[in-house]
């Protein structure tokens, strides 16, 4: 074959691949919604992420929906992350009712149309959202378009080891950076080769909870401005947070720790560095109150108290990182009606959330499952409610690329913590280009 | 009336024409040709479903803007050129390099040895084969689970071992510096097809050359060095060439050591994917980056340029190897 030929073959056959692969990308449905008073029937499919005890809470609350709406049978596929789901919705199938452990992809969801816009719905059945608190409202929407539901949050707190706070003669958990910092020094411990055997707070970030996002309330340290743009390098409580966290790594030694830190377990198994008492205070989620009943590790007298906070900041003191699940309607569902119901009974039911949250040991995302007197909890589970419902209380922004800018963020503050990062300030304006530029793709 | 008489005249006229033979519809040769594509059938369209087709929808997809979700837009070569300026990938394609250029020659090497040193084995053969190979029977993921625990610092009976003799021993997977070595090491445990090939073409090496050599006076770093290399080159050729595809496509092991290695700290979501490349990035590979950017960001244009970047990359090295291992071989002399 002549090398002209071979080349116009080769561009009939691109041709051909891009028509195909054109063709093999199915268009999003027309979304159309029932007229007021309709009954749902016919059946679902639900994916969600929980495995084990959870899932089996979660089949729990399936069934209390398929006994109060026989007409609709539901079939739940558990063990479906966030790729699945999308691949699926991709490629013209997947669930009726997706659910994600994280917010990180609402803005991808809600931006491509992946997951239905419920307003409609809500307006139609005259949902009253004024039982879900402000802050879940903010992460289940993605620039004024509702296409998520609430079921169960994440608090995130400060949890600390009693007895080795005794045996260092610290009588409370501490409520500033600087008490953090002293109170760390004191509960460290070295061996006579000067290696670490014992840590007051292992200030690594990348090390199990302590992300950069679960840090940066700790200073109220905000990612975007209100058009959206990245302004680490402006909010001076970036610089704050990352000085402070330094001079921790600097008192431990940046190799000293990660040698230590390499000793570790598997967060979430009973070798938890905490559970074990190789870590006096840990930044954690309150479903780590579930983990250690589990684990039930020996000599651990353990309290739960709020994040520190900057030392110019006491107003933060009582807020944390609140973060939840979240579930839509998938675009493709062929019974969206059902589905609808489904997420509405999910989200919406004060008994079934507080069902759920008593088994999961998530913090409810009702106000009125909150206050209700079925909800079984504890001092240090009360703790995390009352994270949750402060009003200073934040979350990550959402964003159409997903979790772009955090792991911009990670990068950066990974080369911070090794000392790879000479000039701060540039390294932050630096940062804030990078990320514009991840989020303008 | 009529048309009975018609009929019976048609019938006639066809009971005439039955026994004189229909012209062939197809030539011999056609049908020949039928024979042997009916024979490649499957074959061909597996190649055409699973290879030619998405490797030229992820050549097209590598000139769009595409999320998965919604259908692809054409941006022409802007993903080819984004990736100049991407710090990510610029990380990832110095890992990988690496691994190309320590891994996979370490791999060659300790392979050759192994092979030479079970052929040289009298007694106890089978064992020793068994032995050698059993590793590369071993699930990638378990491999490096099982690697990680064995190196874990502190704890991990490497170390302990070393600690008894006085040795400080390193972090391994979680220290920048050696986490690569860990996984080359994890890759030489796990070297039982390289080396069952070079045990077969080393007892395939003509003994009566060994013996001529031998008589007329070489020794035994000659006779490796003329008698034996030159027949393995083919050999060495092909471990090269797997080994750095292999090598290019470095995922499951990096992924799953670093992850545990790490004790996962993630950003809310559970996704395993956060831990991708620790230590301070000196685990994370191109195809680590190139699954990131397509299934974690959904970025399938930029993933797809990626990935023709990779196919176009690996089949040049490919290319330089085979020429380059003819000539030595002396094919082209």
């Amino acid at each position: 074959m002549s090398p002209l030929r071979r080349g116009a073959a080769l561009a009939a056959s691109l041709l051909v691949a891009a028509a195909l692969a054109a063709g093999c990308v199915p268009r999003p449905p027309r979304e159309t919604i029932a007229p007021p008073g309709s009954v749902a029937s016919g059946t679902i499919e639900f994916w969600h992420f929980f495995s084990d005890r959870e899932a089996d809470a979660i089949q729990q609350a399936v069934d209390r929906f398929e006994a109060k709406f026989p007409q609709v049978k539901v079939v739940v596929r558990a063990g479906q992350d966030d790729d699945k789901t999308t691949q699926a919705i991709g490629a013209g199938q997947g669930p009726d009712v997706a659910l994600s452990g994280t917010t990180d992809n609402v803005g991808k969801f809600c931006s491509t149309g992946a997951w239905r816009n419920l307003t409609p719905y809500l307006e139609r059945d005259h949902v009253d959202l004024s039982d879900v608190p402000q802050l879940v409202q903010q992460y289940t929407t993605y620039e004024d378009r509702r296409c998520a539901m609430p079921l169960l949050a994440d608090a995130y707190g400060l949890y600390y080891n009693k007895k080795l706070f005794a045996e260092a003669g610290i009588d409370a958990p501490p409520r500033t950076l600087t008490q953090l910092a002293y109170d760390a020094k004191q509960l460290t411990k070295r061996g006579t080769d000067g290696n670490l055997e014992q840590v007051g707070f292992d200030p690594l970030s990348g090390f199990y909870e302590n992300s950069v996002a679960h840090f940066a309330v700790l200073t109220g340290a905000r990612w975007m401005d209100e058009d959206g743009r990245s302004i680490l390098g402006a909010d001076p409580a970036w610089k704050t947070l990352l000085n402070w966290q330094k001079s921790m790594i600097d008192f431990y030694g940046y190799e000293n720790i990660r040698k230590f830190q390499s000793t570790f377990g598997d967060e979430g198994s009973a070798d938890n560095a905490f559970e074990k008492g190789q870590v006096a205070m840990n930044i954690d989620g309150e479903w780590r109150i579930a983990s250690i009943a589990a684990d039930e590790p020996a000599d651990l007298d353990w309290g739960v108290a709020p994040l520190p906070v900057a030392d110019n900041r006491p107003d933060l003191y009582g807020s944390g990182f609140v973060v939840g699940n979240v579930m839509g309607v998938a675009r493709n569902s062929h019974n969206p009606e059902a589905a609808w119901q489904f997420v509405k009974f999910l989200s919406t039911d004060t008994d079934t959330v507080v069902s759920l949250a008593n088994v999961i040991k998530n913090v409810p995302t009702l106000t009125s499952a909150l206050r209700s007197p079925a909800l079984t909890s504890d001092a240090n589970f009360k703790i995390f409610l009352n994270i949750s419902g402060n009003p200073k209380s934040s979350t990550s922004p959402l964003s159409a690329n997903g979790t772009a800018y955090q792991d911009l963020a990670q990068a950066f503050v990974n080369d911070w913590q090794a000392g790879k990062v000479g000039n701060l300030d540039r390294g932050l304006r630096k940062l804030d280009d990078t990320i514009n530029q991840a989020l303008g793709e | 009336m009529t048309t009975t008489t018609t009929s019976h005249h048609a019938a006639t006229r066809e009971l005439a024409v039955q026994p004189r033979r229909r012209p062939a519809a197809f030539s011999r040769r056609t049908r020949h040709g039928f024979t042997v594509l009916s024979f490649m059938a499957p074959a061909l369209i597996g190649i055409l479903a699973f290879l030619v087709y998405p490797l030229l929808s992820a050549l097209y997809f590598s000139f769009t803007r595409f999320n998965l979700l919604t259908p692809p837009t054409w941006v022409g070569l802007r993903n080819y050129g984004a990736m100049l300026h991407d710090a990510n990938l610029l990380k990832a394609v110095e890992n990988t390099l690496w691994l190309v250029a320590i891994m996979v020659p370490a791999q060659v090497l300790f392979g050759l040895g192994a092979g030479m040193l079970v052929a040289s084995v009298r007694r106890g053969t089978s064992f020793y084969r068994t032995v050698f190979y059993l590793p590369a029977l071993v699930p990638p993921v378990a491999g490096a689970l099982a690697f990680v625990y064995i190196l874990k610092p502190g704890a991990g009976p490497v170390n302990r071992m070393l600690s008894a003799v006085g040795i400080d021993g390193p972090l391994w997977f979680n220290d920048p510096t050696w986490a690569k070595p860990s996984l080359t090491l994890l890759a030489l445990w796990g070297i039982g097809n390289t080396m069952v090939i070079f045990l077969a073409a080393l007892l395939d090496v003509p003994a009566n050359l060994h013996e001529a050599a031998a008589l007329d006076g070489a020794t035994g770093w000659q006779r490796f060095r003329l008698v034996t290399l030159p027949t393995l080159s083919p050999v060495i050729a092909f471990s090269a060439i797997t080994g750095v595809i292999a090598a290019l496509q470095y995922f499951t092991q990096a992924a799953v050591a670093a992850s545990a290695a790490n004790g996962e700290a993630n950003t809310g979501g559970g996704s395993v994917a956060s831990a991708f490349g620790d230590p301070e990035g000196s685990t994370f590979t191109y195809p680590l980056w190139l699954y990131l950017k397509g299934f974690k960001y959904n970025k399938l244009g930029y993933a797809s340029a990626m990935a023709i970047v990779l196919f176009v990359v690996a089949f040049t090295v490919v290319a330089i190897v085979i020429r380059r291992s003819r000539s030595l071989s002396g094919e082209q002399s």
